[in-house]
């Protein structure tokens, strides 16, 4: 999926900072350290801003554009942060047959932003995902971790709104 | 800690009573401990979805408030398999099936059924009732067929502890392995079993063992490939959910036979349920003893290092995994030289699937024979499937190779449920096919699957009924190949995109004829020219509903209609006049004002206004709306 860089702005905390530096500094010179330091990076943040990035192409020796090549190839890296309401819908094969394109579809429409967006004001961001693995309860959509199961468009809505 | 065998073996001896209770005979058996029954809540992503944690901790309550705690074992396990019914709770030794428990019905099932002896009627699952008898799980239709091995402690055991799955016989194939036979012998027996990878291709494994023990000594992996990406499959999910531990011993014995000391699991990360449950099983067996140095005493030395995938498909094959475990993109390499040659780091390596590995265990405990009695002439054991889609019971089984798909889909599967058509099965994702009503007596075995057309994958099995259009079904799939092409090889990055494209203007209304040759003949140049198998079996979707419903195509450009009414662009939805009472409640549910009719006058639908939002057609009590 194409990602988009994130249009805000980046903060961090000083213990943020220092979680960062000390996790580079666990899997300095090991094998393979890049995609766990980007999990780890990416559990400190919420998400992968271009800065983090930076300091972890520099802290593990490599170029930066090595470390966006992995962070923009798998999508479970998130180059945007999520939102305050953060949506997903399953667009896994066993949802897709029992209607989940149209919760993609009223999901969209609800948040007006696109899969893999963030809201200007950030109060919804919305993902369109593969398998969860929730199959028996397809379709399945979920909302900040919450995972709703056999619902229609006409639930949607609702289910949002218990969030705002 | 475990030094030797006979320490296995007093573990085993120690726990054995705990679980035998739990084994589905209806016989209470005595562990010395004063527990009556076990109560087995499920723990798996399907059943936790549907909130199980809150089930347990209400039962753990009611039994203090009943005052009976000590006598009722509860056990968080791994799925049963009816993820449809989640939660899902049995009460062991009489092997009651409980189905979609709520926290506020544990108060009965624990005053009328674990004090009182009656199990909660209303609450059990109603295949389970027949008249006045209530039966065992495994006297179900969804359980009489299916015979588990690779699934055998899943919905059993207590996957978060390492002494239930010793008291099954866990870690003793380990410990035959390391003391009793050497590596040849261990390659040997896998090979008679006829054992065949479970992740996609199907290629022998005994075979793949015996390429990376051919290479000279010095450092080698064994790598397991627990990165289930396939959306609608969730096999290899529920067993490391379930029985981890059987995992990591395979492993170890993997590595024993081909001379390794260490081994990676990449599982994906969308799996917490499972990865945590795995950071658990490694940390109990390095503690005690059957993972780490100089196992059972034998100077065997093997380590277990988990890697978390992050969400590619292609990382599913196995170059493309070896590396993204090095830390880079998961761009697949030619081959050969193949992994077993050189893998991960440069080293020989072997890459199994997390089902193949479920039946190592058994097949060193159990013998080569044994399972290759099961299955048919070229494909051997069971073989684990995630039922999906339109049919009743959703959710994991595991049957002997060579099972029908009507058995799979009617029998097991309960058919497809409101009353509606068997249209087709979608088997090995978006690297399958679809195979036909026509074709529902098909066994299920590699080499069928591959003959008409679609392939074994991982297991999903995803059924479809009469409304759904197989045009959109492989639209489905190359929106899915496109987004997870990882851009390097020509035929696939620009080949899936001109498919989908052309898929597309067929769903839209505007393909043609000469756009259905287009779609075989790109499908021929991308299986031939593409570098992995991702890109191989891409068009495989496209090619198989070409096939099996041409028709359906040809509806789609020739007549401009969708016979299943799922293409948006190519359906309207209509008010049946004589249907109609004109009740008013569709023209006031309109979002766009599209439908007119005075009150108890039949109403109409302006197409040109209608934007087939489907609100009116699901509001309507007299089924007066139907799409055309």
């Amino acid at each position: 999926m194409k990602k988009k860089m994130t249009t805000v702005a980046f903060t961090d905390t000083p213990e943020q900072a220092a979680q960062l530096n000390a996790l580079i500094a666990s899997y300095k010179d090991k094998e393979g350290n890049l995609m766990p330091v980007l999990q780890g990076a990416q559990d400190i943040y919420g998400y992968l801003p271009l800065e983090v990035m930076k300091t972890i192409a520099i802290g593990l020796d490599v170029s930066v554009s090595e470390v966006y090549g992995v962070a923009s190839f798998y999508s479970q890296f998130t180059l945007n942060p999520k939102g305050k309401v953060s949506i997903a819908v399953c667009l896994g094969t066993a949802c897709y047959v029992k209607g989940s394109g149209k919760l993609h579809e009223k999901c969209m429409e609800i948040t007006g932003i696109g899969a893999g967006d963030i809201s200007p004001d950030g109060k919804f961001s919305y993902d369109a995902t593969r398998c969860i693995g929730a199959c028996g309860l397809a379709p399945v959509m979920t909302v900040n971790g919450d995972v709703y199961g056999r619902i229609t468009p006409a639930d949607v809505e609702g289910i949002i709104r218990k969030y705002l | 800690m475990i030094n030797n065998i006979e320490q296995l073996n007093e573990l085993k001896n120690k726990y054995a009573p705990t679980v035998a209770m739990r084994l589905g005979h209806g016989h209470f058996v005595d562990a010395g401990d004063g527990i009556r029954k076990n109560v087995l809540i499920c723990g798996g992503t399907g059943c936790t979805s549907s909130h199980s944690m809150d089930v347990r901790d209400a039962l753990v309550k009611e039994l203090k408030l009943a005052g009976i705690e000590d006598e009722i074992k509860v056990v968080t396990t791994g799925c049963f398999g009816l993820c449809a019914l989640g939660p899902i709770m049995i009460v062991y030794p009489e092997g009651t099936f409980y189905s979609k428990v709520k926290p506020e019905d544990m108060h009965a099932i624990v005053t009328e059924h674990l004090v009182g002896g009656n199990p909660v009627r209303k609450l059990l699952y109603s295949e389970t009732v027949k008249g006045n008898d209530i039966l065992a799980l495994d006297q179900t239709p969804f359980y009489a067929k299916q015979h588990r091995v690779a699934l055998r402690n899943c919905g059993v055991i207590d996957p978060e502890c390492i002494n239930e799955y010793i008291a099954r016989d866990g870690y003793q194939a380990l410990a035959k392995v390391i003391t009793t036979m050497t590596p040849k012998e261990v390659i040997q027996t896998i090979l008679d079993s006829g054992l065949r990878g479970r992740g996609g291709a199907g290629f022998p494994t005994g075979k793949k063992w015996s390429f990376a023990e051919a290479q000279p000594q010095g450092k080698k992996y064994v790598v397991c490939n627990a990165d289930e990406g396939d959306p609608g499959a969730f096999m290899d999910r529920s067993v490391l959910e379930g029985d981890p531990h059987a995992v990591l011993e395979a492993m170890a014995i993997a590595g024993y036979a081909i001379g390794a000391d260490e081994g990676y699991i990449y599982v994906r990360a969308e799996y917490p349920i499972a990865v945590n449950r795995l950071r658990i099983a490694i940390k109990q067996a390095e503690e005690s003893g059957v993972l780490g140095q100089n196992i059972f005493g034998t100077g065997f030395n093997f380590k277990i290092t988990l890697r978390l995938g992050a969400g590619a498909f292609v990382c599913g094959e196995e170059t493309a995994l070896l590396t993204s475990i090095e830390g880079h993109r998961g761009e697949p390499r030619p081959r050969p030289p193949f992994p077993a040659v050189k893998g991960l780091f440069g080293k020989p390596t072997i890459i199994n699937n997390v089902e193949t590995l479920a039946n190592i265990a058994q097949i060193i405990l159990n013998g080569p024979e044994w399972f290759a009695s099961m299955g048919t002439a070229t494909s051997k054991g069971t073989k684990v499937f995630a039922l999906g889609g339109k049919i009743t019971n959703t959710g994991l089984v595991e049957i002997p190779m060579g099972t029908t798909l009507r058995e799979v889909v009617e029998e097991i599967g309960g058919g497809v449920p409101g009353g509606k058509k068997f249209k087709a099965a979608q088997t090995g994702g978006p690297s399958g096919g679809c195979i036909p009503a026509s074709l529902i007596d098909t066994p299920i075995d590699y080499d069928n699957l591959i003959a008409i057309g679609s392939m074994m994958g991982s297991g999903g099995l995803i059924v479809m009924d009469e409304d759904d259009c197989m045009v959109d079904i492989a639209k489905f799939f190359l929106e899915f190949t496109v987004d997870e092409s990882c851009g390097k090889c020509v035929p696939c990055r620009i080949g899936t995109m001109r498919l989908l494209e052309t898929l597309e203007k067929i769903t839209d209304g505007h393909g043609t004829l000469e756009d259905i040759d287009k779609l075989e003949e790109l499908s021929e140049y991308i299986k031939s020219a593409s570098l992995c198998a991702l890109g191989q079996t891409a068009p495989n979707p496209v090619l198989s509903t070409l096939h099996f419903f041409r028709d359906e195509y040809i509806a789609h450009v020739v007549d401009k209609t969708c016979p299943a009414h799922a293409c948006k662009n190519l359906m309207q939805y209509k008010i049946v006049p004589e249907l109609c009472k004109g009740c008013t409640l569709c023209s006031r549910k309109c979002p766009v004002g599209a439908i007119s009719g005075k009150v108890k006058n039949p109403h109409v639908i302006d197409t040109s206004k209608c934007i087939k939002c489907g609100v009116c057609i699901s509001g309507c009590k007299f089924g007066a709306i139907v799409k055309a």
